[in-house]
């Protein structure tokens, strides 16, 4: 595709000109404003659980631990997990690229259900505020995963309140699903068959499948452990006849295809900037597609890898290795594709293609370690250690935050009709790459050594490699301010944006930037494939 | 709304799930606390919930064949037999379940070794009941606005998707009371 038609200058109006009031922020239906809404939050709790983790790897500076108390280090580490997990990482990349990108990229107007994706941003808001709330007065310290009983008896943080919040977020994670289903079974372009949507809209949908189906169980989960501390009966509590490996059960049942909620649209972005920035058709489409589907399907199946040690039968932990290992297939087949669509094309390395490059090689790395505690042997000395931490560090901070980054950078032009200052985006995606390395990969040293995970204090042999590790996480703080101020800047100083800025395929860049609220001024009409770069023979690559 | 009630089953699954787990550990207490409900209660409920959903049916084929009254008229009598069975629930049957001490709190009534075993049943049976209750006020306010859809003259042969679709969701909610009635109501009570 040519890289403009639309010259920048030319027009005025988009969706951001069309109302200046706060009532038409608040009270927007408009499926770009409603993404910004949530840009806006996910930023600010990001922030929040960044700010636990700086408290976290300061504690750890020292053998003894800085913080005085195990009981305040609890609490910051759960902090850390609850935010990061259900008010950053699970809504991320659906609920600020999805909600902007899919219609766009579906040639629709807007999404299906326009009033209920703004009633899910006040949901959304709602249960943040309300952690908030349980934050400051004193959070709660049983980790992110409230395992009982000390969540249901022994704790003296605040569990009803934090569980009362993740309730609420369940149901905007819920809406923005069933919206994201229906506009693409309902609302894709004349001509664009289910195989012409680019893979993000695939990925997006696996995604929105598991967010509908898993996110009731874990609503389930909360009212019965809401219920049992409150009223002490005896759900999960062995002398009143229940049992605590039920609560584990049920809440790992939605917390493994959680994590998946979290990766398949990093995935999606991937599958997006790889074949832009090499200029070329994504590798095995229907693979790509058919792997993002059955992630989604196997990741209902493999819950009990995070029970191998709590007792269950050995048997079952046979079964959830197998299943375990064959969740990593799929993912690895897409690395393999990305791979494949890179080589012999014409890559660029911009800051949305460094961000997907140190994607695909976190994201293996921690994938590739996820194998390791899959298998039982290894995983009854690695489990509950910082291996565990490391490992899901890797592929969800190393890989989802990188991806989410990745999209960001990609789509900022589209959504804010400016260009981010290129230099400073390269730079930041390299300084955030090695300060991740540099945090995280200690901790795998740390874990394989035996140092246990949610310990406030450890052995005086532990400490060069916690330093170094808290040296990274200084740096990649650094770096994560970077990108805020930037993008910041660019709102006021960045170039306008062409329409077309990467030259990339897809219905999103045939609009102008930013769009306007309507999306298009006509439907349009899809008659390619997708990802319709001319061949590799055709492309000059400069010597 | 069939996404949506995906999502239902997948919540009230979870509950259904931990019942079963729970009866298989504690069978003798679970039967001690099946034999406490009020069987006459809860069949009453049932007819009335089945009859609801049988004559909302009606309103939905009286309004595909152009009867705006008979819809209403339909949508009215399930309005108001789903008043009833919370009346009769909420009303009447938790106020029995209070006085004789079946709440699984502090004074709970069944004691001794099949104590554990009732108060998980009676945990099971106020949350599943509590959460069928407020699907069905939701499903109520549901109702009444296809009510007022109705009587605004929104409906016709040609349209009444919403009629269907609130529907899906009444007779959903109809089927988990179903199952709720065998789990709360008939298992354990002949032993």
């Amino acid at each position: 595709m040519s890289a403009t038609t639309i010259e920048p200058s030319e027009y005025a109006n988009s969706y951001l000109t069309d109302g200046f009031t706060l009532r038409s922020w608040l009270l927007t239906t408009d499926h770009k404003r409603i993404a910004l809404l949530y840009l806006g939050s996910i930023t600010l709790f990001f922030f929040i659980g960044g700010a636990a983790a700086a408290l976290i790897r300061y504690n750890l500076l020292v053998p003894e631990g800085m913080i005085a108390s195990a009981e305040t280090y609890n609490r910051i580490f759960t902090m850390h997990g609850v935010v990061m997990v259900w008010f950053f990482l699970i809504p991320a990349v659906p609920v600020t690229l999805g909600n902007f990108v899919v219609p766009l990229m579906l040639g629709a107007r807007d999404l299906a259900f326009p009033r209920l994706n703004l009633i899910s941003w006040y949901l959304f808001i709602i249960a943040g505020m309300i952690a908030i709330y349980s934050l400051f007065v004193g959070g709660v310290d049983t980790g992110w995963t409230f395992y009982t009983p000390l969540a249901t008896e022994y704790s003296k943080g605040h569990v009803v309140a934090t569980v009362v919040a993740i309730f609420i977020a369940g149901f905007s994670s819920i809406a923005t699903g069933l919206n994201f289903i229906i506009s693409i079974h309902r609302l894709r372009a004349p001509g664009m068959t289910w195989y012409k949507m680019p893979v993000f809209l695939w990925s997006l949908y696996a995604t929105s499948v598991i967010l509908v189906l898993a996110t009731p169980v874990l609503a389930m989960t909360l009212i019965l452990l809401a219920f049992e501390r409150i009223f002490h009966v005896g759900v999960f509590d062995p002398a009143l006849g229940g049992d605590p490996l039920l609560f584990q059960h049920l809440f790992w049942f939605y917390s493994h295809p959680a994590v998946y909620v979290m990766i398949l649209p990093g995935f999606g972005v991937v599958s997006e900037i790889i074949p832009a920035f090499s200029r070329k058709r994504i590798f095995g489409y229907y693979f790509i597609v058919w792997c993002s589907i059955s992630i989604a399907v196997i990741s209902f199946l493999v819950w009990g890898h995070h029970m191998f040690v709590a007792g269950t039968s050995i048997y079952s932990a046979m079964v959830f290795s197998i299943l375990s290992y064959m969740v990593a297939v799929p993912s690895a087949i897409k690395v393999f594709n990305w791979i494949g669509t890179m080589h012999k094309g014409y890559i660029r390395f911009d800051a949305p293609m460094l961000y997907a490059l140190g994607f695909i090689g976190l994201f293996t790395i921690g994938g590739l370690t996820g194998l390791f505690l899959a298998a039982l042997g290894a995983d009854v000395h690695l489990t509950q250690t910082y291996f565990v931490v490391a490992h899901f560090h890797y592929v969800m901070v190393g890989g989802m935050v990188s991806a989410f980054f990745a999209g960001l950078h990609y789509w900022w032009p589209k959504i804010t009709g400016r260009m981010y200052p290129e230099m400073w985006g390269r730079l930041g995606a390299l300084i955030i790459f090695i300060g991740f390395n540099l945090t995280f990969f200690p901790q795998f040293i740390l874990g394989y050594l035996g140092m246990p995970r949610r310990y406030h204090s450890y052995p005086p042999e532990f400490e060069v490699l916690n330093v170094l590790s808290s040296a990274g996480a200084t740096i990649l703080a650094a770096a994560y301010l970077l990108p805020l101020a930037y993008l910041t800047w660019s709102l006021v100083y960045g170039e306008r944006a062409p329409a077309n800025p990467w030259g990339a395929t897809g219905l999103e860049w045939q609009t102008q930037s930013p769009p306007l609220t309507e999306n298009f001024d006509e439907t349009p009409i899809v008659t390619d494939p997708p990802y319709n770069y001319p061949p590799p023979e055709v492309v000059q690559h400069r010597v | 709304m069939w996404l949506f009630l995906a999502t239902e089953v997948l919540f009230f699954g979870a509950i259904f799930l931990t019942w079963i787990y729970c009866r298989h550990w504690n069978p003798a207490g679970f039967d001690a606390g099946a034999q406490k409900t009020q069987l006459a209660t809860g069949t009453i409920n049932t007819v009335i919930l089945l009859t609801s959903s049988l004559v909302y049916s009606a309103g939905l084929a009286f309004i595909e064949a152009g009867n705006r009254r008979r819809l209403i008229q339909c949508c009215a009598v399930t309005w108001a037999l789903g008043f009833s069975f919370l009346i009769l629930k909420f009303g009447l049957e938790y106020y029995k379940d209070f006085a004789a001490k079946l709440f699984p709190g502090p004074d709970f009534a069944i004691n001794g070794a099949l104590g554990g075993g009732a108060r998980l049943f009676y945990v099971f049976y106020f949350v599943s009941t509590a959460l069928h209750g407020i699907h069905m006020i939701g499903g109520l306010v549901l109702v009444g606005w296809i009510i007022l859809r109705a009587r605004r003259d929104e409906f016709s042969p040609l349209y009444y998707t919403p009629v269907a679709v609130v529907g899906l969701y009444w007779s959903f909610v109809d089927v988990v009371w179903i199952v709720l009635y065998a789990l709360i109501y008939l298992v354990g009570r002949g032993s």
